[in-house]
């Protein structure tokens, strides 16, 4: 089943053309990593799949099993998240926003899938901590399960690990391997890590302005776009 | 008690208790979506241009809320747009927004009314600005306020919290950063004429930033903003009555007083955090 289609997409940022000409698809259980380097269009294209931004030319197709709102999104953490005072449930919880329909408070159902996926990510005893005083990888295991509230299908993440040290990116890595895997959840992640991105995809899409190459991770390290990226073939 | 029953036997200082209770609610829990949403000098530029409403329905004869709440709500939806458009930035445009608002009005009274008290009133604000007529509309609205910022609660913190996520997963950020809006300069009008448009962001600002001192969870924050705010309402205005000075400042008086002891407990703590 195809979930989401590019076809000859291109997005601008800011008057000015960020990615072009871009073609691919993600199917039901897929796991995408787009990669390339600062200012290659990653987080437009993003916001591009979310469709919080309009395409210059081209469209994105969502499959007919995929409404917007159910779609979960991971993204990079803002400036005003940094003293908000909340808790992680208070947090967890607003992911289920989008299945409130016009009730004005949260269902009994709504809390017991915040908790669930609070289970899930292990940060149940944070439950009642300020989220503003967590770790930067509980930070993200926080949004993380705030997600995966709002979804059951598809989750893109921008950037999981950046700024995670090396442990804890392992860690966060491998949770997203178990989503997809337990939960047969499809995962479409744009990451600076393009040797985690090669490691744990199924598919790789690299763009610098365009697309260079888009696969799977196998033929992405024969490709010569993914050898002089991996460095020389370091593979 | 004997000074509270002796407020309470003038009909301007009944009129008066009311409407700033509500309106310090109203501008207590929409405060806290505000500052952390960095628009903290929101109310500072509705007050102004609120003002400058208020200066052109004056010589026309029209009354003043009737006027000034429309264009306050054109204005802060203007402001709380213009994230998006980023040719200029939010901080500047309400700087603009401040400083023409105001000249505007000072232009306007002086070529009609003339500068008067009235113009003092509606600067540093006046308790006696209440009439009767304006008590039930005050009322109306600010119960209004505060049913919608009730029921638009999670939704509120969601845009508050996350925009991006928030319009990611389907939900209408624009809808509800416009109620915000509206609920905002529909407290502002009504705060106004009290505080003066000198002092009514304090009204927004003081509170939650005192709650967000201690407070560590988003609901926690806003119901401790609400109390700290009537709260220093009702000081100021006792205080007020006593010393015959203008209530709107003793009210920000207040409301810094409490941010300090706040702002004391809150280090107090982190130093035995550490220790």
């Amino acid at each position: 089943m195809c979930l989401l289609q590019c076809k000859h997409v291109s997005f601008s940022y800011e008057g000015r053309p960020a990615v072009a000409n871009l073609s691919f698809e993600v199917h039901e259980g897929d796991y995408l990593a787009i990669v390339g380097e600062n200012g290659a269009g990653k987080s437009t294209l993003v916001k591009g799949l979310l469709r919080l931004k309009k395409p210059v030319e081209g469209s994105v197709i969502y499959g007919d099993r995929l409404r917007p709102d159910e779609i979960g999104y991971l993204p990079q953490q803002t400036q005003v998240q940094k003293d908000f005072p909340a808790s992680v449930y208070e947090v967890v919880l607003s992911g289920c926003l989008n299945q409130m329909g016009h009730h004005v408070f949260f269902s009994k159902a709504q809390k017991n899938t915040a908790r669930e996926n609070m289970e899930i990510l292990g940060i149940s005893p944070l439950r009642e901590r300020c989220y503003r005083d967590l770790s930067g990888g509980q930070q993200q295991r926080v949004l993380l399960a705030r997600a995966l509230c709002a979804t059951r299908k598809i989750l893109l993440l921008d950037e999981p690990v950046t700024g995670l040290d090396p442990v804890v990116s392992g860690n966060m890595y491998r949770i997203i391997r178990n989503l997809r895997e337990e939960k047969k959840i499809t995962i479409v992640m744009v990451s600076h890590d393009v040797e985690g991105a090669v490691r744990e995809a199924s598919h790789i899409l690299h763009i610098a302005g365009r697309q260079m190459f888009f696969g799977t991770a196998t033929d992405y390290r024969k490709s010569p776009a993914g050898k002089v990226f991996l460095g020389g073939g370091s593979s | 008690m004997m000074i509270l029953t002796e407020m309470l036997s003038y009909p301007f200082l009944v009129r008066a208790l009311i409407v700033g209770v509500l309106v310090s609610l109203c501008a207590a829990l929409l405060g806290t979506s505000l500052v952390l949403k960095r628009y903290s000098m929101i109310g500072d530029g509705l007050s102004h241009v609120g003002f400058a409403a208020l200066a052109c329905a004056y010589p026309f004869g029209f009354s003043p809320l009737y006027i000034s709440i429309p264009v306050c709500v054109a204005a802060a939806f203007f402001l709380l747009q213009l994230k998006e458009s980023s040719r200029i930035k939010g901080d500047a445009a309400t700087a603009l927004m401040c400083s023409g608002a105001l000249a505007v009005g000072v232009m306007v009274i002086s070529l009609t009314t003339g500068m008067n008290t009235d113009v003092c009133n509606y600067m540093f604000g006046s308790i006696l600005a209440m009439s009767s007529s304006d008590l039930y509309l005050s009322i109306v609205l600010s119960i209004a306020v505060l049913e919608l910022y009730v029921l638009f609660f999670n939704r509120i913190f969601a845009v508050t919290f996350d925009e991006t996520f928030a319009g990611a997963t389907g939900v209408n950020v624009r809808l509800y950063n416009m109620v915000i809006a509206i609920l905002t300069a529909v407290t502002v009008v009504l705060g106004m004429r009290m505080m003066g448009t000198l002092l009514i962001s304090s009204l927004i600002v003081f509170p939650s930033l005192t709650a967000m001192r201690v407070a560590r969870k988003f609901k926690a924050t806003v119901i401790l903003s609400a109390f700290l705010a009537v709260f220093c309402f009702l000081t100021g205005l006792v205080f007020s009555y006593l010393h015959a000075v203008p209530t709107g400042a003793c009210i920000v008086v207040t409301n810094i007083i409490l941010f300090l002891l706040f702002f004391i407990v809150e280090k107090v703590k982190e130093g035995r955090g550490c220790s």
